[in-house]
């Protein structure tokens, strides 16, 4: 089990090392003359020069690049080049706003995805139509015209919500899961649609097995082998697909933050991608990458303990 | 999104799927609304009646009516001439990230899954790599140093899309490499490029079809997530910037954000509809695939319906078993409802009584219906199989009108079961242990350390040489054999009544087969149960059972004592079964004197 454990830890920062290094060549090297555009086509050259050696522009990219990791390490990621603010402290402020807004919705979507996937895997017949349906509706149409959706029915119309703004869980947590349940409603449905296609297909698989007559055989209720093992046995593709999803609404709340006014990860990137600021977009690939190295040991550490054969090989 | 290569011939398939989409409903109106956004997209020229990007101060946020048919938005342009040039724009562009994609990953793909090496190992890796991360965050980091290009956004969004054509084309080409059509293609001297045009192109293609227009929905979607962050390129005209136009505006003009919202909605619903509608009809034209046992209509079938129910049956012996009788099956039917809503029938007429004490044989070769007849005594047919006529009483109670929720206090405690293929009859994700004590738990209400002793104690009884060991073990750990010994201690651990073991010993080691009959043998003296045997094999009766009953076509055609039946039978069916076995044992005679009669039998296959 700890080797299990390890080995997926040092392939995660391996991946985390490989994305960031990656991502810091293209950036650094791919974006032309960066001290010109920083200060602007009117200016002299002797300016884009100073500019280029401020900012260490000017040394080769593989010294840069050695800077700038053992920095990182040791949690500097630099500071912006358009408002001097720390990178770290900037990306490290509104993480918390995505993750919950993030985490929030696949907790959700998990745990609705599973009782719509037994419903339409037990049920069959005109319920699982029903469900396949909804889900390939859910999964067509893009995140956030349903969040616009949302906005205009239940914040604009209703006045059920507030359409913009955000109040931190430590201030209140009434006040926070008003802000961001619309949000997460938004990000979850495409979640849940594929969730519940992959739960539902592998149930459908797992009832057939042999062990499920023999389970029932011994006298145990329906119920109770399919949520405890069926279930279990059909949940590894289902994680699968999860943790996909999770990376996917990393991305998807980008937009969702944008359209409800939340001062997450999404706005920060759209900002720094706006100007060119170049060291905190990297700062929020370093943040997106550490999440997705921590989520997919998360659920590789999950898979192990769902199939003993995971874990024990 | 399926990676099932499809094996179809390709060229016939293409052309018919098309003329089936046609006809299918949502394929139908999927197809009509994508041609239609197409072509209004392509005549904008001509359609539109403005210059998509001619602003006017006067007519900002103008309202739908005569001059602007669906208004003007925040710098006075005419929102329907934009929408039909958008169209041009955002199709044009989901289109760049789609060929780019395709080339890359359909390339990829190919050369890693037919030539493997080191291609492979890289490419797989980098597949990996471009999946980590979201595409949208990769495109914003992109979008710092590339600018503010559509053209270039999309040119790097198709390549992080790359992965879903290479996954699929690799599991695809993977699949048919080793085929033997391109074994033979390779042999008789084709070169690899013929080979993979000829013949792998053709299985992938269908699959590409499908992900294409999935890959395309999902395109046009994060181009518009892009272009409504207000990212895009301000001078061209896109669905998703009309978008943050009208989300800008939405207390001013709330109708602005309507169009391009309907608009992207309804092609991204309608391309995934269609690559929905495509992979229903390809799963169609690959036939139905059915699971589950069926009898089928055979040529013996007709003669025994000839021949009605009159099954042979034989007189009872004086030295018979008259112990109390347990179970009786009378008249049973069982059926499987069919998708067009007839019913197969499987077992016909069958009639069967257990005693107590007594081992009862149910033979026949595969699909007589002696498995069917087993598993509706248990009530645990498959899905779509149920009882259409008889009764089964077991002290009285008729269990097929039993409530789900009675039969389940009669399943463990009272019938018990053992199946046949050991492995997959276990839990992979649950310990042994703990597998053996969750059913004593819930039958017998004994606690958790009561259940852990008696299951320690009968892993000990059933042969297991090292029960602590094996409690603790997972059934991947343990061998078939052995498996087949838990199953048993589990089948016998609520001390049942009757016990249905469906052909307990094929699936095993000749070298075991022979220990698992011995052991069953034992605890059904020792516990008193009558026992239901299903096997094919009159060796295995012969050493076991009391009784027999052969089926054939899901009748019984003969039943009787079993000295009865190998002395006189009578059923020619009954006959050709005796046959087999004694022409496959005669030849071993020397052998016989070797072993005890109950060996022998256990090894005869």
């Amino acid at each position: 089990m700890y080797r299990f454990v390890l080995r997926r830890l040092l392939s995660g920062v391996l991946l985390l090392f490989v994305i960031t290094t990656v991502a810091y060549v293209l950036l650094y090297a791919g974006g032309g003359d960066i001290a010109r555009r920083i200060v602007g086509p009117t200016a002299t050259d002797a300016q884009v020069a100073m500019k280029s050696s401020q900012l260490g522009l000017d040394r080769p990219l593989l010294i840069q690049y050695w800077e700038w990791l053992t920095k990182a390490l040791t949690g500097d990621l630099g500071r912006s080049w358009f408002n001097g603010q720390l990178v770290s402290t900037g990306v490290s402020s509104r993480l918390s706003v995505t993750i919950s807004l993030v985490l929030g919705a696949v907790i959700i979507a998990a745990l609705i995805s599973v009782v719509i996937g037994v419903w339409a895997a037990v049920r069959r017949g005109w319920v699982d139509r029903l469900v396949q349906f909804v889900g390939v509706m859910g999964f067509a149409i893009p995140g956030f015209l349903i969040a616009l959706g949302l906005v205009s029915l239940f914040a604009l119309n209703l006045k059920w919500f507030k359409a913009t703004g955000y109040v931190p869980m430590t201030t209140s947590f009434g006040g926070w899961a008003a802000t961001v349940t619309l949000p997460i409603i938004a990000l979850s449905i495409g979640c849940i649609a594929a969730v519940v296609q992959q739960i539902r297909g592998s149930l459908i698989d797992a009832l057939r097995q042999d062990y499920v007559r023999t389970l029932r055989a011994r006298g145990l209720s329906f119920n109770r082998v399919v949520y405890k093992h069926v279930l279990r046995n059909a949940g590894g593709p289902a994680l699968a697909v999860l943790a996909v999803q999770f990376i996917g609404l990393l991305g998807g709340a980008v937009i969702i933050e944008q359209i409800f006014a939340l001062p997450g990860l999404g706005q920060i990137t759209v900002a720094a991608t706006g100007q060119g600021d170049i060291p905190v977009v990297m700062g929020v690939v370093v943040a997106t990458a550490a999440i997705v190295v921590i989520v997919n040991l998360i659920i590789d550490l999950a898979q192990g303990w769902l199939n003993p054969k995971v874990r024990l090989s | 999104m399926t990676g099932a290569p499809l094996p179809l011939p390709a060229s016939a398939a293409k052309v018919s799927l098309f003329r089936k989409l046609l006809i299918h409903p949502t394929g139908a109106v999927s197809l009509l609304v994508l041609f239609l956004v197409a072509l209004a997209s392509i005549l904008a020229p001509v359609l539109a009646p403005y210059d998509p990007n001619a602003s006017s101060l006067k007519d900002v946020l103008a309202k739908a009516g005569s001059e602007f048919l669906l208004g003007a938005d925040s710098a006075g342009r005419d929102v329907f001439s934009r929408l039909l040039f958008a169209g041009q724009f955002s199709l044009a562009g989901a289109l760049v990230a789609l060929t780019v994609a395709l080339v890359i990953g359909v390339t990829a793909g190919l050369i890693a899954g037919y030539h493997g090496g080191w291609f492979d190992t890289v490419s797989s890796w980098l597949t990996g790599l471009l999946m980590a991360l979201p595409g949208m965050v990769v495109l914003l980091a992109a979008r710092a140093v590339v600018g503010q290009s559509m053209w270039l956004s999309m040119v790097i969004f198709g390549v992080l899309l790359s992965p879903a054509f290479f996954r699929l084309v690799y599991a695809s080409v993977t699949a048919v490499r080793n085929e033997l059509y391109v074994d033979a293609a390779r042999v008789s001297g084709l070169g690899d490029v013929r080979i993979i045009g000829r013949h792998i192109l053709t299985v992938v293609r269908a699959p590409v079809i499908i992900q294409s227009a999935m890959v395309l929905g999902i395109a046009i979607a994060i181009q518009a997530g892009l272009e409504f962050l207000g990212l895009g390129d301000r001078t061209i005209p896109t669905w998703g910037s009309m978008l943050n136009d009208g989300f800008i505006n939405i207390f001013k003009a709330p109708t602005l954000v309507l169009w391009p919202a309907l608009v992207i909605g309804l092609v991204c619903v309608a391309l995934t509809l269609l690559a929905n509608a495509m992979r229903d009809e390809l799963e169609r034209s690959r036939g139905p695939v059915k699971k589950g046992r069926k009898a089928a209509p055979t040529g013996a079938e007709n003669a025994s319906e000839k021949r009605g129910n009159a099954a042979v049956v034989h007189a009872e012996e004086p030295s018979s078993n008259h112990g109390e009788l347990l179970l009786e099956v009378t008249d049973l039917g069982v059926g499987y409802d069919q998708p067009d809503g007839s019913t197969t029938d499987v077992v016909h007429h069958v009639n069967l009584t257990v005693r107590r004490g007594e081992v009862h044989g149910l033979v026949g070769e595969s699909g007589s219906g002696k498995t069917q007849t087993a598993f509706s005594i248990l009530r645990l047919l498959p899905q779509d199989g149920r009882i259409t006529g008889g009764s089964i009483l077991f002290e009285g109670r008729d269990l097929a009108h039993l409530s789900e929720k009675e039969m389940t206090k009669v399943r463990g405690k009272r019938i018990a079961y053992i199946p046949q293929e050991p492995m997959s009859n276990l839990d992979a994700a649950f310990t042994i242990g703990s597998q053996l004590m969750e059913p004593m738990r819930v039958c017998l209400g004994i606690s958790k350390t009561e259940a852990r002793k008696r299951a320690l104690a009968l892993l000990a009884k059933v042969g297991i040489p090292h029960p602590e060991r094996t409690f603790n073990s997972y059934p991947h750990q343990i061998s078939g054999g052995m498996a087949q010994r838990v199953l048993i201690a589990g089948a016998v651990s609520c001390e049942p009544d009757l016990l249905i073991a469906d052909e307990p010993t094929t699936a095993l080691d000749v070298t075991v087969q022979a220990e698992v009959l011995n052991l069953l043998r034992e605890l059904q003296e020792e516990l008193k149960m009558g026992v239901i045997l299903v096997t094919h094999n009159f060796g295995v009766v012969a050493d076991l059972c009391d009784r027999v009953t052969v089926m054939q076509s899901g009748r019984v055609v003969e039943t009787g004592p079993v000295r009865a039946i190998f002395n006189d039978a009578k059923h020619p069916y009954t006959r050709k079964l005796l046959e087999a076995i004694l022409e496959d044992t005669a030849p071993r005679g020397p052998l016989v004197t070797a072993g005890t009669p109950r060996e022998l039998n256990g090894v005869t296959p």
